[in-house]
């Protein structure tokens, strides 16, 4: 008896496959040779198509998605510009080990190296900016490379990577069929991330631990990767060591728990910062000692030894030297730590306390009211924090509105805050926001943004209002690239080269006002436009904002131009040098500090 | 800096020299020499790559080497426990004035001419970097017309083998 092999094409393989690894949304745009995918794409019921209108939207889309829900995001484009664009997101998603999955349409097998047209070589462009990519050379191995793509992106440190389907490929017939073959047997001898700690190290760590006087845990991103918040904070409780999380940890621990000291780095509070300069101890977990954090780094922590966990052998001792290393998955290293120090006796910490929190109540975190009435940026975002609540989805965009969301709004679960760390990349507010709504539908999700960011990715406002994705939108108006202006008052003598954007009633150089007009550009794209410029209006223009679900919302706050980020460590200084206001530098007063010898 | 040489066990598939240059190159390494070939199991390619690079550095890139989806296995060579090899092809200056000299000189290393015309002789030599840039200079006198060298390769003293277990892993996948 014959049985009929059955023969689907390429792009049916693709978009079966897709289905079959569990990916439920696409963002994307068709074009020349992505195009054979979008026919079968049009049938599908499983996977939602969300049409961008940028392909870095579509990139910071997937990004969003991902780190709102922990699932893999998925991002399409066509060949040559089309995949271009989405490379930005993923230095991004590289940067900020975000699990993005990116499919990208190439020119036929045959023209490949003929610079045939919206031919662009996008794995060797990618090549230093994924975790890995493929180019698929033949119809049949379709299903094996989409299950390689997700495993590679999710497990390990999870990071981009890039599936470059050839048209032909995506056209030719397959009797490979995704259904039948799933799950398709990965072929990835080299892959191989160690998840499971070594018991010796973490025995170690937790004799280091109970001996320390000064420890710190030094919780980055990495915790939030491994889904270890919950074991965390069993762990901090456990010991009673102080905790500060990092810019991409924001969430990982409750900012209203008593132990928690805030974010360090360069804009950090005096007491995290404080704290690590001093510590005798830091348990990092899934932190990387980035520059921003370190400061001058041969002055970083100069008295601590150094338990460093993380499950990418290469961070460990990349920056800063390991006493302690392990390698492994935050979550087990966590849980074994924590079993371990059950039967240790818990640090004494009590003076150690003693100086923290006189730190944190001389140093609070801060912010002046403008003289002239009008409204402090650190207020608007405060307070947005405030009104939409713990339980709300925070994206924000690169420069001072990103730090003082950081800072002034407070983080208590984890996946709450979404940022672009390791790249600063401007404009990921909007689109990642988007993504991260249509994962998490049920969230209220606000993007915190600035007038110059905004101004990169709002052409994505026209997908949310179109696909109905409500997000919000607080654009905080200060009428400049701020934080660029605020190094030019603070390192370059006032000298404002370049960064007045006449976004503001008036602008100081050029006379001209609102350009663009932020409430009318939002009723272009579909939204709600909203304004605020004085400090009385602000909870009843958040409010309103929150009232209105059915439609994306934009809120132009128009702040003061000069507000600044505090406290701040100049780049390239040693994190001793944080001054808490412009020539503000905290007086640590050791002398009389009998518990703390320092 | 000290001088490291690296065997490292490669997927045989496309691209996959282009990742571990570029990682070099990308993280501020520079390669003095780097040789690939096919080895005994035809999925596995062999890349021999020699840095000069200080202890720590080489860590990291041997550790971000490690973290490339294609690469199998890395080892480092000691020069004490291993055999290290280069081929040189030199083209020589030789009429018939000087090329008995030459030929001497040829003989000296344990070389041998290749190609022979009216006025020049092409050697081939092998052996460690220190012999072929002896041979060299004793060459140079005569003129060096055109030189080629392959890039170190080297091998592990006695009967252990580097393939052996990341094979294994290799056969089982496929």
């Amino acid at each position: 008896m014959t049985r009929e092999t059955r023969q689907i094409t390429g792009a049916q393989s693709l978009v079966h496959s897709l289905e079959a690894v569990g990916a439920d949304v696409v963002f994307g745009i068709p074009g020349g040779a992505i195009l054979p995918a979008y026919d079968p794409l049009f049938d599908s019921t499983r996977v939602r198509h969300v049409l961008v209108r940028h392909e870095q939207g579509a990139g910071h889309a997937a990004e969003g998605y991902a780190q709102a829900t922990g699932r893999v995001g998925v991002c399409m484009a066509t060949s040559g510009p089309g995949a271009t664009n989405l490379v930005t997101p993923i230095a991004d998603a590289y940067m900020d080990s975000v699990p993005i999955v990116a499919i990208t349409g190439q020119v036929p097998s045959a023209a490949i190296g003929t610079d045939a047209f919206q031919e662009a070589d996008i794995c060797g462009i990618t090549l230093p900016i994924t975790k890995h990519n493929f180019l698929v050379q033949s119809a049949d191995d379709i299903p094996r490379t989409i299950a390689e793509a997700f495993h590679i992106a999710s497990t390990g440190r999870p990071g981009p990577v890039l599936v470059d389907l050839p048209k032909d490929i995506l056209q030719g017939v397959t009797s490979v069929l995704p259904h039948e073959v799933w799950p398709p047997t990965l072929d990835l001898p080299g892959y191989r991330p160690v998840t499971r700690p070594h018991a010796k190290q973490v025995r170690e760590a937790a004799k280091m631990i109970s001996a320390a006087r000064r420890p710190v845990l030094y919780v980055g991103g990495g915790v939030l990767k491994a889904r270890a918040a919950a074991e965390l904070r069993v762990l901090a409780e456990l010991t009673g060591i102080p905790v500060v999380t990092t810019l991409m940890a924001r969430g990982a621990f409750p900012d209203s728990h008593p132990q928690h000291l805030g974010m360090p780095g360069m804009h950090g509070s005096v007491a995290a910062v404080t704290a690590m300069q001093k510590a005798d101890l830091l348990i990092t977990l899934g932190a990387r000692f980035d520059d921003r954090v370190t400061g001058k780094l041969s002055s970083f922590a100069p008295g601590a030894a150094v338990i460093h966990a993380d499950i990418d052998p290469a961070e460990i001792g990349k920056n800063r030297i390991a006493d302690v290393p392990i390698v492994g998955d935050c979550r087990e290293v966590i849980a074994d730590l924590t079993a371990a120090l059950r039967t240790e006796e818990r640090p004494d910490l009590e003076g150690w306390w003693r100086s923290l929190d006189r730190w944190r109540k001389t140093y609070p975190l801060g912010y002046d009211q403008p003289a002239d009435g009008s409204l402090a940026p650190q207020q608007v975002i405060e307070r947005i924090g405030r009104i939409a609540g713990p339980e709300t989805v925070f994206a924000a965009g690169v420069g001072q509105h990103q730090m003082w969301a950081a800072q002034f709004i407070s983080y208590e679960h984890p996946y709450t805050w979404l940022n672009s760390g390791g790249a600063g990349t401007m404009g990921y507010a909007v689109p990642a926001a988007m993504g991260a709504k249509v994962g998490r539908p049920e969230a209220t999700v606000w993007a915190i943004d600035g007038d110059g960011c905004f101004q990169m990715t709002n052409q994505e406002l026209a997908t949310c209002a179109l696909e109905g994705i409500p997000i919000k939108v607080a654009v905080i108006n200060n009428g400049s690239l701020g934080m660029v202006r605020q190094w030019q008052t603070l390192f370059y003598d006032k000298r404002y080269s370049n960064t007045d954007l006449g976004t503001h009633p008036v602008s100081a150089r050029t006379g001209v006002t609102r350009v663009p007009d932020f409430v009318r550009l939002a009723e272009a794209l579909g939204c709600v436009g909203l304004r605020c410029e004085s400090p009385a209006d602000v909870d009843a223009t958040i409010e309103k904002a929150m009232s209105i679900d059915d439609a994306p919302v934009v809120v132009d706050f128009v702040v003061h131009p000069d507000a600044m980020v505090w406290p701040m460590v100049a780049a390239g200084s040693s994190n001793d040098e944080i001054r808490v206001a412009r020539d503000i530098a905290p007086d640590f007063d050791y002398s009389g500090d009998a518990e703390v010898n320092l | 800096m000290t001088r490291h040489t690296l065997s490292v066990l490669v997927e045989n598939k496309p691209g996959v020299l282009a990742r571990v240059s570029g990682l070099f190159s990308r993280r501020g390494f520079n390669i003095e020499s780097l040789a690939v070939g096919p080895t005994e199991h035809a999925d596995v390619s062999r890349m021999t790559i020699v840095v000069a690079v200080e202890d720590l550095p080489l860590e990291q890139v041997t550790k971000q080497l490690n973290k490339l989806v294609n690469v199998l296995k890395i080892v480092e060579m000691d020069t004490a426990v291993s055999v290290q090899r280069e081929l040189m092809l030199v083209k020589v200056r030789a009429d018939l004035s000087v090329r008995s000299q030459v030929l001497e000189t040829v003989q000296l290393f344990r070389a041998k001419v290749v190609d022979v015309a009216p006025d020049a002789v092409t050697i081939e030599a092998t052996g460690t970097r220190d012999k072929l840039d002896a041979l060299i200079r004793m060459l140079e006198p005569f003129g060096i017309r055109e030189l080629v060298q392959s890039g170190m390769v080297a091998l592990g003293r006695g009967s252990r083998s580097i393939t052996d277990r990341s094979l294994r892993a290799v056969e089982r996948s496929a």
